[in-house]
């Protein structure tokens, strides 16, 4: 009962002790992702090191997008609790995938890609359709199902394994982002087994 | 052994020629016709996260995409290796790319191979309805 009663119906915890101990988990994470990453990269070819660092900023790309879009969704006013509060925690988390793709391309001798402004991304994201909170999820469901399968199909491409290993971290935080978004949208979640990467 | 007797080896003749003929077209990209409706399905799973038909995001907007040349949006900073490649993106070019981005043109930045010849052609059946 106890456990129950931490949750809403989207499923996540949002007792405020509990989240916070969500919050440093991410930042544990993140601190792991950025000394993990790079190592077998740092000893290859310049050209091979760059290959990365292209792949890891387009990763970048996704992130700084992805925290705008929930920005946006954040001070749209369509959004409410617990939906907003969980909407801010998965920021939190694509904060996280920044700040170690950052570090990470940074080890590596590479110039993280800019973020755009915020009326860029709400120009690209069609961000004046949105009109109620569905509209607000389903872009974010859309964004992080496209994330996910991004990462997995990015994986076979990095020459460093350790790095291909992130990529998998990170679709598996999309993922998950995704069953969340999906269930508070009322959506069935796939019958079939292997839905994402392909 | 017995023989089997000749109508279970004819139907068995039959059989492997049709599975034979089934190979032969799952092996030959375009074999069947590319189903745009399908590659619209798997364009809004796998491609949304970088592209849009109508916006420039972290990869180039699409509508148009057929026919044009490669690198060539003025406003989107393609990657040196693309806007110098003289591509032109046709059903063959576009296949080519999809199937192994690098080593179609070194140096780019999409990195994500399409390697399903059925998806491949399915997705560019939808690319040529963004007009």
């Amino acid at each position: 009962m106890l456990i129950q009663s931490k949750r809403l119906d989207t499923g996540v915890i949002t007792d405020r002790r509990a989240l916070l101990r969500g919050v440093g988990t991410v930042g544990l994470s993140a601190a792991a992702i950025a000394v993990l990453g790079g190592c077998e990269s740092m000893a290859a070819s310049k050209s091979a090191r760059e290959a990365d660092v292209e792949i890891l900023n387009v990763a970048l790309g996704l992130e700084h997008e992805a925290i705008n879009a929930y920005q946006l969704g954040a001070e749209s006013g369509l959004l409410q609790d617990p939906v907003l509060k969980t909407a801010v925690m998965f920021q939190g988390h694509h904060k996280a995938h920044r700040d170690a793709l950052v570090a990470t391309i940074q080890k590596l001798g590479g110039k993280p890609a800019a973020e755009k402004s915020m009326n860029d991304y709400a120009t690209a994201l069609n961000a004046g359709s949105l009109k109620n909170q569905g509209d607000v999820l389903h872009l974010a469901a859309r964004l992080e199902r496209g994330a996910a399968n991004a990462y997995l199909g990015v994986i076979p491409s990095f020459g460093d394994k350790g790095l291909a290993q992130v990529a998998g971290r990170l679709a598996a935080d999309e993922a998950m982002h995704w069953t969340v978004l999906a269930s508070a949208l009322g959506e069935t979640l796939p019958s079939k087994a292997l839905s994402f990467g392909a | 052994m017995d023989a089997q007797p000749f109508h279970v080896r004819s139907i068995m003749h039959r059989s492997f020629g049709l599975m034979l003929v089934a190979l032969s077209f799952a092996c030959v990209p375009g074999a069947f016709a590319a189903n745009a409706v399908r590659g619209e399905e798997i364009y809004n799973s796998r491609c949304i996260a970088c592209h849009s038909p109508d916006a420039n995001r972290v990869g180039p907007k699409h509508r148009g995409v057929v026919g044009r040349k490669a690198g060539s949006l003025a406003d989107f900073n393609s990657s040196k290796a693309v806007r110098t490649a003289g591509v032109v993106w046709d059903e063959e070019t576009l296949d080519q790319w999809l199937a192994d981005p690098q080593g179609f043109i070194p140096g780019q930045r999409m990195n994500f191979k399409v390697t399903d010849p059925t998806d491949r052609a399915d997705l560019i059946a939808y690319l040529k309805t963004l007009q």
